[in-house]
C-alpha cells in the first residue's frame, strides 16, 4: 500500500512539474488522436448523412452492421492496419510502418464506425419530424439536409468527441503500428504498457492519471453538448 | 474559418512529422550532417530527419543497453535510431517484411535460417551472457544444481510447480524448447499439454518475470533482464550452469534495407572497440556485475 502512494505522490509530482516527457507524450497522444478524429469527421459525418437520407434497400442492415464494428477490437484494426502498409504490403512503398501516420490510420479505421453510426443516430432523433415539416413546408431536399444537420449538430459533434475518447485511450493500434519508439510514436497507453512492464510504477501512473483527465474533459464536453442537443 | 482548421492542421501535422522529445539542439558538425535535398517548391522545406530502424529482442531493450547506445550512434550519423523490441520471431518477420533495416536477436538457427534465405547480410554476434531458470527461494521442485535438462525433467515429474513460458517464439522461448527436446520431450505433444504449472506468458522477459514472482513460479530468464529487474522480485537463480544455457546476440543487417550504408554502419559501431568496451561496462555500476560479455570476431 505505501509503495501504492509513494508511486502516486511521485506522479502528481511528476504532472505538476511539467516532466517534459511525460508531457512530450501527453502532446503526441493528443496530437495524434486529434489529426485522427479530424480526418474521420471529415469522411464519416458526410457518409452518415448519405446512410441517413439515401433510402436505399439494406440501409437497416447497414446500420446494424455498423453499429457492431463500435466494438472491433484494437488488436484486429493494428494487424489490418499493419498488413497494409508493411513494406510488403498494398501501401508499403509510402513507408507508413513505425511512424505516427500509421497510428493515425489506424485510429480513422477505429472510430469510422462510432462517427458514422453516431451521426445516423443523430439525424434519426433530429431529422424525422422536422424533414417531414420541412417537406410538407415545401422546402428543397438539399434545404432539408442542411436544416436536420445544423439541428443536429451537438449531437453530430458529441459522436466526434466520442470518437476522439476512443481514439486517445486505445493501445493496440499504436503497439503494433506505430512499434512504440522513444520519441517518435509514443503514445500515453503505449508508454503506459511499457512502463508497467518495466515496473516503472510512477511514471506508468503519471502517465495514467494525464488520460484519465483528458478522458474526463472528454465526457464533461459530451455531458454539455448533450445538454444543448437536448 | 476554413483557414484556421488548415492553419492548425498544419501545425499538427509539422509536429508529427519533426520530432518530439529528442529533438536535437545542438548544431551537428560539418563533417557529420546529411546532406540536404532542398525541395523545387521554394517553400520553407521541412528539416528532414533521417530514420534507420533497428527491430531488437526484448532483453537488450528491458536491460537498457539499446536506450543507453541509440544516442551516442544518432549523434556520430546525425540522424535519428528508431529501437523497436518484439520477441525474436517478430523481430525476424519484421526483418523479412522489410520493416526494419538491423536485427539485434538471440537465436542462431533462426538467424542463420533467416541470412541462408537472402533476408540478412551476415549474422555477427556482438555480445553473449547466460540463461539462468530462476524460481522462490524455497526451490519447492527441488532442483537447485541440476543440469538444465534434469531440471526440466524434474519439473515434469512433479508436475505442480508452476513453471511460466515465454510462449511468444522469443528467442528465450526457443532456448526453452530446446532444453525440452534435448531432455527428450516433444515440446506440443508432452510440456503444452502437460497441465495447469505450465503456463505461457505470451509476454516479454521482463513482464514473465513480474508473472513468474506473482505466482512463485519457476522460469528460464536471460541474466541481464534477470539482473535488470532482480530489485523488484523475489525470485532467485536457481539453475545457472550447463552448456545449453549460453546466450549470444547477434546484430544482422537486413538486405532490403533502405540505407546499406547506415545500416552497415551500425553493425560496424556495435563491434566496435570502443562499443564492445561499453557493452562489456554496461550496468556494472548500477547492478554490481556484467550484464554482457562482447564477443565480436568470435566464433559463437
Amino acid at each position: 500500500m505505501s509503495q501504492l502512494t509513494e508511486a502516486f505522490g511521485i506522479a502528481i509530482r511528476m504532472i505538476f512539474s511539467g516532466d517534459p516527457v511525460v508531457y512530450s507524450i501527453a502532446l503526441r497522444t493528443l496530437l495524434i488522436a486529434s489529426v485522427a478524429t479530424l480526418f474521420a469527421s471529415m469522411l464519416f459525418v458526410p457518409l452518415g448523412c448519405l446512410i441517413y437520407f439515401g433510402r436505399f434497400r439494406g440501409r437497416r442492415l447497414v446500420v446494424a452492421f455498423i453499429q457492431t464494428m463500435y466494438s472491433v477490437p484494437t488488436v484486429f484494426v493494428g494487424m489490418l492496419v499493419f498488413l497494409l502498409v508493411s513494406r510488403s504490403g498494398p501501401m508499403g512503398s509510402m513507408g507508413l510502418l513505425f511512424t505516427p501516420w500509421a497510428i493515425i490510420l489506424g485510429e480513422i479505421a477505429l472510430i469510422a464506425p462510432i462517427i458514422t453510426g453516431l451521426t445516423i443516430s443523430a439525424l434519426q432523433s433530429t431529422g424525422q419530424g422536422l424533414a417531414d415539416t420541412a417537406a410538407a413546408l415545401g422546402a428543397s431536399r438539399g434545404r432539408i439536409i442542411l436544416k436536420v444537420l445544423s439541428e443536429a449538430r451537438y449531437a453530430v459533434l458529441t459522436s466526434l468527441l466520442m470518437g476522439f475518447g476512443r481514439a486517445v485511450s486505445e493501445v493496440g493500434i499504436a503497439i503494433m503500428v506505430g512499434g512504440n519508439i522513444s520519441g517518435y510514436t509514443r503514445t500515453l497507453t503505449t508508454a503506459i504498457a511499457l512502463g508497467v512492464g518495466k515496473g516503472e510504477t510512477a511514471a506508468s501512473i503519471a502517465l495514467g492519471l494525464i488520460l484519465l483527465s483528458l478522458a474526463m474533459l472528454v465526457s464533461i464536453a459530451v455531458n454539455l453538448m448533450q445538454n444543448r442537443a437536448g | 474559418m476554413k483557414t484556421s482548421v488548415w492553419s492548425i492542421l498544419s501545425i499538427f501535422i509539422l509536429t508529427l512529422t519533426g520530432c518530439g522529445e529528442q529533438q536535437q539542439s545542438e548544431p551537428i558538425s560539418e563533417a557529420d550532417a546529411p546532406i540536404e535535398v532542398s525541395e523545387p517548391t521554394g517553400i520553407e522545406p521541412i528539416p528532414r530527419v533521417e530514420r534507420l530502424r533497428v527491430a531488437t529482442t526484448t532483453s537488450l531493450y528491458d536491460t537498457g543497453l539499446w536506450g543507453y547506445l541509440e544516442p551516442m550512434f544518432e549523434e556520430a550519423h546525425g540522424i535519428e535510431l528508431d529501437v523497436l523490441y518484439a520477441g525474436t520471431g517478430r523481430a525476424l518477420d519484421w526483418g523479412r517484411r522489410g520493416d526494419v533495416d538491423v536485427i539485434t536477436v538471440h537465436s542462431r538457427n533462426r538467424e542463420e535460417e533467416f541470412v541462408t534465405d537472402g533476408h540478412g547480410v551476415e549474422r555477427v554476434p556482438f555480445a553473449y551472457n547466460y540463461f539462468l531458470i530462476v524460481g522462490p527461494e524455497s526451490d519447492p521442485a527441488g532442483i537447485s544444481g541440476m543440469s538444465p535438462e534434469e531440471a526440466v525433467v524434474a519439473l515434469m515429474e512433479t508436475g505442480e510447480v508452476p513453471f511460466v513460458s515465454r510462449g511468444d517464439d522469443s528467442g528465450t522461448h526457443g532456448k526453452e524448447i530446446s532444453i525440452w527436446a534435448s531432455a527428450g520431450y516433444d515440446y506440443d505433444e508432452d510440456v503444452r499439454t502437460a497441465g495447469e504449472w505450465y503456463v505461457e506468458g505470451g509476454s516479454g522477459m521482463g513482464p514473465t518475470l513480474v508473472m513468474a514472482d506473482e505466482m512463485g513460479a519457476y522460469t528460464l530468464s536471460d541474466i541481464g533482464t534477470y539482473i535488470a529487474y532482480q530489485g523488484d522480485l523475489t525470485l532467485v537463480p536457481i539453475v545457472d550452469e550447463g552448456d545449453a544455457l549460453l546466450n549470444v546476440y547477434s546484430v544482422i543487417q537486413v538486405t532490403t534495407s533502405k540505407d546499406p550504408e547506415l545500416s552497415a554502419a551500425l553493425v560496424e559501431f556495435l563491434i566496435s572497440d570502443e562499443v564492445q568496451q561499453l557493452i562489456g561496462d554496461y550496468g556494472v555500476e548500477v547492478y554490481g556485475r556484467q550484464l554482457f560479455t562482447p564477443c565480436a570476431g568470435e566464433e559463437l
